[in-house]
């Protein structure tokens, strides 16, 4: 079994080395085309990490995507389709930063402000998609349709309460919630690099864990993959798919309300505020595809995601668009999704293949031994 | 099983004008990786003539018609097509040379018409780029009435039966202009009757000169059909046979090297004790017809209750009911005494229901996991898979192992996919799985379909023992021998009733046939259907058809969606 499970490892690793080969090919092309040279703008792009200021704000970054590429693959995993968490962030974001921001809340003692605020961000991300699996399970509403419009109408409620007469203060041009006072957020590991590394690293690490502990280990992830696997093997095994959708969906708003959390209580401006980053929630779509919804692949495809971005402004500083790294990260999911595809197909005929190779020694040996 | 009709017989010499064959395979050699599928073949087709290739699954049938209908080359060998040698690197080069296929699993576009169906992939194309569907119509009635085919061709295929569906294929492959057909499986989905009819059909094709290549596992019917017999196993020709001379056992033996078993229970082992009674039970579809009408079924410890029926007549909506996947109308099920109507299917299950699903890859498997994982399927709140919450691989791997030991599951490992496992060993998985835990009550939907000769009769002996051991079991079954051979009582089921108790000791085929087509004694489907309770509300007063969408040409219209 020995070369099976190098077999195994070199077939997942060829996938996403494929893609990225043939992305890299194909920017080179598309580099030449615009009359650029390649290698000086990869040059550029490598040279941008010899500082560790841009290593440590695209760690930062990776913690990010992590979270929210973990809330899309929970859904993926029983292919539900969460395109809403973008908007589930984004709100959860805004209340907990509202509610943490609050007077009242001052008072309290640190560790308690800090798993409040994290409980109001999960319960707001929770709601928000539990109403699309709500939709869903009772109405057949598909979850796609119905996230995508529970994106706008959290784009429009966040635009609704941020205002000086809601929950906000305007401040120059800016309009924010009343930033959190000291005590009501995080420390930064100080990694003297320049900029502090997020302590919510480690919520990052928590939440990866408990995802594979979840999936692997407990007979609720379980009924969640054989359903994602086959939903009709799923029911006849008396798997309740419709309480699993209605779950899974909540689980992955849930996790969807963290993905705002590091840059709200580990980042500078301790609010939310109309500079907030948004469109992680799509980012966390092309990751977890590109991590194939596993929990130490997600890691990889954040961290190549997030390198890549931080990577862009320096090839500015070769005169090559940083629009080029937007084009790279598309051409990676496009060439992944296909290379994923071809390697399933091959892995299944080797399989087989496999299986009747062991078998025919098996009944050749057998037939020796009767002979 | 089918009766030879002598004129059919006598009529191929009429077009078998010349001795060159059809089709001869010479030394074909097939090798994929580390196993010889095919190994130095020899099989030679004369035209005009039906030629059955029976074996084993897995004896290398569909690798080598495979290599015939140029989806691989062989390695080593020669084909010939009329005396001509060819090399066939694709289907597109096999139907040029006149070689079409009926694959076992129909491949049609349910909301498309039947003749769009069949020029699909070679439409006559006019000069604007338009399909001339006129003359595609026209050409089409032209080839089906030649070949006795009935089929309308502006029909839509969902509305066709499985045999006209069957027809439809043939039709296909004919209108690319194939002179050698080769038909997979072609009456695993078929009744006694419509066997009969392909029969015709086939018979016809012959007459006009075409030949046939007819795989299959079912003996009598090979008899009945073909003029000769090739025999393989493990990759290899093992001689030819004469079907008018050669007996069952003979071919049989011929094909697994040893005897061929036989389903048969012994002496009875029936107690009082009832396990299941399912009473005055309604279901409707999505349109509010309704598909189930049962008003009484009963079944004893230790007994073996058979249900032989057409497709689509309600055997799976009541599977489903008992199992608590299909929600009811009306009606009660109880098990061991207990009232289980409002269970769940997880609750039944764990009360003591072992699931033996039709499908086995669509229900039975999860094809993408481990064989473990599989295990654990339908378990997956009881040890040895879990303790309630978490799942103990340790025990459910462990408890795998001995699955695949007492069901002699051929596998490398059980950390394989469920998908690299040939059909029959998948099928013993299942049935492993559904045994352990002690379940009262299994409920087997058409157990051995697709599985060879050697795990048929491995799953039939499992479910003997355990039908020793006081078990209940539901068997539900289109193959009329199995039913026969294993049931302690059979009945029947037409348009989700029940019609008709039979005695398996004295009860024919033929009898159990026309039951399952309502030809039989049409006043005893009026009796039973009178007893039968009350339609439910919504349900058209006269439901003599439920089930059925209508009667068309005898086939099965009820439920081809599901398939």
């Amino acid at each position: 079994m020995k070369h099976l499970t190098w077999r195994r490892v070199l077939l997942g690793t060829a996938g996403p080395a494929t893609a990225l080969i043939g992305a890299a090919i194909i920017i080179v092309l598309i580099l030449l085309a615009a009359g650029h040279d390649p290698i000086a703008a990869f040059e550029a792009m490598g040279g941008a990490y010899s500082d560790p200021a841009v290593v440590t704000s695209a760690i930062n970054q990776t913690t990010v995507f992590y979270l929210s590429a973990v809330a899309v693959a929970i859904g993926f995993k029983m292919n539900l389709f969460n395109i809403g968490v973008d908007g589930q962030y984004r709100l959860a974001a805004m209340v907990a930063a509202a509610f943490a921001g609050m007077t009242m809340m001052d008072s309290l003692p640190g560790p308690i402000r800090i798993l409040l605020t994290l409980l109001v961000a999960m319960a707001v991300g929770g709601i928000w998609s539990g109403i699309a699996g709500w939709l869903r399970v009772t109405r057949g509403v598909s979850e796609v349709i119905s996230t995508i419009m529970l994106n706008s109408i959290s784009t429009a409620l966040i635009a609704f309460l941020l205002t000086p007469q809601m929950w906000a203060i305007q401040r120059g041009y800016n309009v924010l919630t009343r930033p959190i006072t000291e005590g009501g957020r995080l420390n930064n590991f100080d990694l003297g690099t320049g900029t502090p590394l997020f302590s919510l690293i480690l919520l990052g690490v928590a939440v990866g864990v408990a995802y594979w502990f979840l999936l692997n280990r407990t007979v609720f992830g379980f009924s969640i993959r054989a359903t994602g696997m086959s939903e009709t093997a799923a029911v006849a095994s008396g798997i309740s798919v419709k309480k699993m959708m209605f779950v899974a969906m909540l689980m992955s708003g849930v996790v969807a309300g963290l993905v705002g959390m590091p840059e709200l209580l580990n980042g500078s401006a301790g609010s939310y505020s109309l500079n907030f980053q948004t469109g992680i929630g799509f980012t966390g779509i092309a990751i977890a595809l590109l991590g194939r919804n596993h929990p130490v692949g997600i890691v990889f495809a954040a961290a190549l995601w997030s390198f890549l971005a931080s990577s862009s402004n320096a090839l500015q500083s070769v005169q090559v668009p940083k629009e080029m790294v937007s084009i790279m990260q598309g051409l990676i999911v496009l060439l992944v999704v296909i290379a994923y595809e071809i390697v399933r197909r091959a892995t299944v005929v080797l399989e087989q293949r496999d299986v009747a190779r062991q078998l025919a020694i098996v009944e050749t040996a057998r037939n020796e031994v009767s002979a | 099983m089918s009766p030879v009709d002598p004129a059919a017989q006598a009529a191929p010499g009429s077009a078998v004008g010349t001795d060159v064959p059809a089709v001869r395979l010479t030394g074909i050699t097939k090798r994929f990786p580390g196993v010889v599928a095919n190994s130095d073949i020899t099989f030679t087709v004369r035209r005009g003539t039906v030629h059955a290739l029976v074996g084993e699954n897995g004896a290398g049938k569909s690798t080598l018609m495979k290599t015939l209908y140029g989806m691989h080359r062989p390695d080593e060998g020669t084909i010939e097509i009329d005396g001509e040698s060819v090399v066939l690197g694709s289907p597109a080069d096999a139907i040029a040379a006149g070689i079409g296929m009926v694959h076992q699993h129909f491949m049609l576009a349910d909301n498309l018409t039947v003749w769009e169906n069949i020029v699909l992939g070679s439409e006559p194309v006019g000069p604007a780029g338009v399909i001339r569907s006129k003359q595609a119509i026209a050409d089409i009635r032209e080839i089906a009435g030649r070949y006795g085919l009935e089929v309308d061709p502006t029909g839509l295929v969902e509305h066709l039966g499985v045999g006209a569906r069957q027809r439809v294929e043939i039709l296909k492959v004919l209108y690319r202009g194939a002179k050698t057909l080769i038909l997979d499986e072609p009456t695993a989905v078929l009744v006694p009757q419509e066997v009969d009819e392909l029969f015709d059909n086939l018979r016809e094709l012959k007459r006009e000169g075409l030949t046939i290549i007819f795989i299959s596992h079912k003996l009598d019917e090979v008899r009945a059909i073909a003029d000769e017999i090739t025999v393989i196993r493990r990759g290899t020709t093992v001689g030819t046979a004469d079907p008018a001379t050669v007996t069952n056992r003979q071919l049989a033996e011929m094909m697994v090297g040893s005897e061929l078993p036989t389903p048969e229970t012994h002496e009875s082992t029936v107690t009082d004790r009832v396990v299941l009674h399912v009473s005055d039970l309604a279901s409707v579809d999505e349109t509010g017809r309704p598909v189930l009408a049962i008003s009484s079924l009963t079944i004893h410890a230790g007994e073996i209750l058979g249900i032989a029926g057409v497709e689509g007549n309600g055997q799976a909506e009541l599977v489903d009911a008992i199992m608590g996947i299909r929600s009811l109308t009306a009606g009660r099920v109880e098990l061991g005494g207990e009232d289980v109507t409002k269970h769940s299917t997880l609750s039944r299950r764990e009360a003591g229901i072992g699931f033996i699903p039709e499908d086995r890859h669509r229900q039975g498997l999860i094809l993408a996991g481990t064989l473990w994982e599989n295990r654990i399927l339908g378990h997956q709140t009881r040890p040895p898979a879990s303790n309630g919450w978490l799942l103990t691989r340790s025990a459910a791997r462990a408890d795998t192992e001995r699955i695949v030991d007492e069901f002699d599951v051929r596998t490398p490992s059980i950390e394989v996919k469920a998908s690299a496992l040939s059909g029959g060993n998948q099928q013993k998985l299942i049935v492993g799985r559904e045994m352990s835990g002690d379940p009262k009550l299994l409920i087997a939907a058409h157990p051995t379909r697709g599985v060879d000769v050697g795990a048929q009769a491995a799953i039939w002996e499992h479910l003997r023992r355990a039908r020793a051991r006081g078990l209940a079991v539901l068997l539900i079954s289109a193959d009329l021998e199995e039913v026969i051979g294993m049931s302690d009582r059979i009945t029947v089921i037409l348009r989700g009733r029940l019609v008709g108790e039979y005695d398996p000791r004295t009860v024919t085929p033929e009898q159990l046939g026309s039951a399952m087509t309502g030809a039989g004694d049409a006043a005893a489907v009026g009796e039973i259907a009178a007893a039968a309770p009350a339609p439910p509300p919504g349900a058209a007063p006269d439901s003599g058809d439920v089930g059925r969408h209508g009667r068309g040409d005898g086939d099965t219209t009820g439920e081809e969606g599901r398939s």
